[in-house]
């Protein structure tokens, strides 16, 4: 399955080239998006994601469903990346070590189950 | 406008009843309504009907017609779908179906049949109701939501594993007498503590049980109640519904559910009352953490202090505040797409004097019932109150 505006985001991130959308207001948001999801806004432009982000969250899930069972346990976390957060399994670091405030950078990984592409965060 | 008020409840034995059909669970629960109420399936208008994973757990979908066959009348059947709070939206467009005039009689409820389904399978049906992309991709589960959310509680506001666990053994407590709960077992705090993780920080006892079950109600307006002197002494007084961003990684915060005050707030208008008149509540309590996050949505408390009000004593069955004494979801059990209309049947029969807790809130006037879809993007409040 392909999912336009979203895997094309994917790729940027692969390419070391991520973005979020950004009204005037200054809100961040993620693809794909018409209008800003907090104010309506149609005028979006394209922002260069910042390198890194902070841990703000996360959990070390041990029952996933079918599409994570060989990654079980792993940690999903939640960044802050400024305008936006993002939500993302880390990697990088034993599951149970991650902290919260740890600074991670956005990578594509591959879920170890399915094959597919995967955003992972990785551990500075 | 006319009042709405409850004509007849009816629920199924919640549990586990993998070989039951959704179809024969909801007709359990809806004739035991109709029943209740004395009116004949042929004065029923229409039929609001929750159901949630039916599509992936029966692979039936179009469920509303099916289930007017099996209430035995031919009347427009709609489901609605809103996650976790698919009754509670179910209910609240029947109250405005009475209250436009639009139909004399609803009847609404809800289904889920769960336990047919692996573990596994079951977890991935659950996070269908996060984002696709942006986090079942990431391996959000149900559980890990609300885990999630929980650490950004702990983080901002402090509390801990012990705090949430008096929530489960107050739940668990008042599932005792409570014939149509999943649990009947008084659990201990080091038992809660004890239990596998599942999601850390959440373990198998913070969590709420994979259940089948179904649950109705009969809602008339006052005009048909009095004409066709009609027992029902509970009415719904105050409607609220609240949205937010479907993902939890796109809020202001982590720790707050901004859906549950936007729905109380207009509840609260509806009814006419505010949190301080509230005498019974039953909250969305998927997770221990979830009915911290309630209370203090509904404006029981300021944020970050409900995370104590059971190990304080203050939302026991004897406490001031008597919170989820049917069991809530956490051990009453979950069958999603019939909560909604399961906590509006429970709040009926404390506010009518003859559910097995009512002892506990003997002056209870009003009610309040709290129903959460996702990681609270939808949030539905209904305020009850009972004749004098």
């Amino acid at each position: 399955m392909s999912d336009a505006g979203y895997d094309e985001w994917l790729d940027a991130i692969d390419d070391g080239e991520g973005y979020y959308l950004e009204c005037a207001e200054g809100h961040g948001s993620l693809p794909p998006r018409r209008v800003c999801p907090h104010c309506g806004t149609t005028d979006l432009n394209r922002t260069a994601l910042p390198p890194t982000g902070t841990v703000e969250t996360y959990t070390v899930c041990y029952v996933g469903g079918p599409e994570f069972e060989d990654e079980e346990p792993y940690a999903t976390a939640v960044a802050d990346f400024g305008a936006v957060r993002l939500t993302g399994v880390v990697r990088g670091v034993d599951p149970e070590d991650v902290t919260v405030g740890a600074t991670v950078e956005p990578r594509i990984g591959t879920n170890q189950t399915t094959g597919e592409d995967l955003l992972t965060l990785r551990t500075q | 406008m006319t009042g709405v008020r409850v004509a007849g409840v009816g629920l199924t034995q919640f549990g586990r009843h993998p070989e039951r059909t959704g179809r024969d669970l909801f007709g359990e629960a809806a004739v035991a309504a109709r029943e209740e109420s004395g009116i004949p399936p042929e004065d029923i208008e229409a039929i609001n009907y929750g159901n949630f994973m039916g599509s992936l757990s029966e692979r039936q979908g179009h469920q509303a017609p099916l289930m007017a066959e099996m209430v035995g009348v031919r009347c427009p059947a709609t489901r609605y779908e809103e996650a976790c709070a698919s009754a509670g939206v179910a209910v609240r467009e029947a109250v405005k179906t009475v209250r436009s005039g639009e139909a004399d009689v609803v009847l609404v409820g809800g289904c889920e049949r769960m336990t047919n389904l692996s573990t596994a399978a079951v977890t991935e049906a659950l996070a269908t109701a996060a984002d696709e992309l942006y986090e079942i991709r990431a391996g959000m589960t149900f559980p890990g939501a609300y885990a999630l959310m929980q650490r950004a509680y702990f983080e901002e506001f402090g509390g801990s594993r012990e705090d949430l666990a008096h929530i489960s053994v107050k739940n668990h407590d008042n599932a005792l007498p409570n014939d149509y709960a999943q649990f009947h077992r008084a659990i201990t705090v080091d038992e809660v503590l004890d239990a596998p993780m599942v999601a850390d920080p959440i373990g198998l006892l913070d969590a709420c049980p994979v259940t089948d079950g179904a649950s109705a109600l009969v809602l008339v307006n006052d005009e048909y109640a009095a004409e066709h002197d009609i027992d029902a002494p509970v009415s719904i007084t105050g409607s609220g519904q609240g949205g937010d961003t479907l993902a939890l990684q796109d809020r202001d915060h982590l720790a707050v559910t901004p859906a549950t005050e936007r729905a109380a707030t207009e509840a609260y208008d509806d009814a006419g009352v505010t949190a301080s008149d509230v005498d019974a509540v039953e909250v969305h309590d998927c997770f221990t953490i979830a009915e911290v996050m309630a209370l203090e949505g509904l404006g029981f408390y300021d944020s970050g202090e409900a995370i104590g009000a059971a190990r304080r004593g203050e939302t026991t069955a004897t406490g001031e505040h008597p919170v989820n004494l049917s069991g809530g979801l956490k051990a009453k059990g979950h069958p999603v797409g019939a909560t909604g209309g399961s906590q509006v049947v429970e709040m009926t029969r404390l506010l009518r004097g003859d559910h097995p807790n009512s002892e506990h809130v003997e002056d209870a006037t009003v009610g309040l019932t709290h129903n959460a879809g996702g990681t609270v993007a939808s949030a539905v409040v209904h305020v009850l109150e009972v004749d004098p």
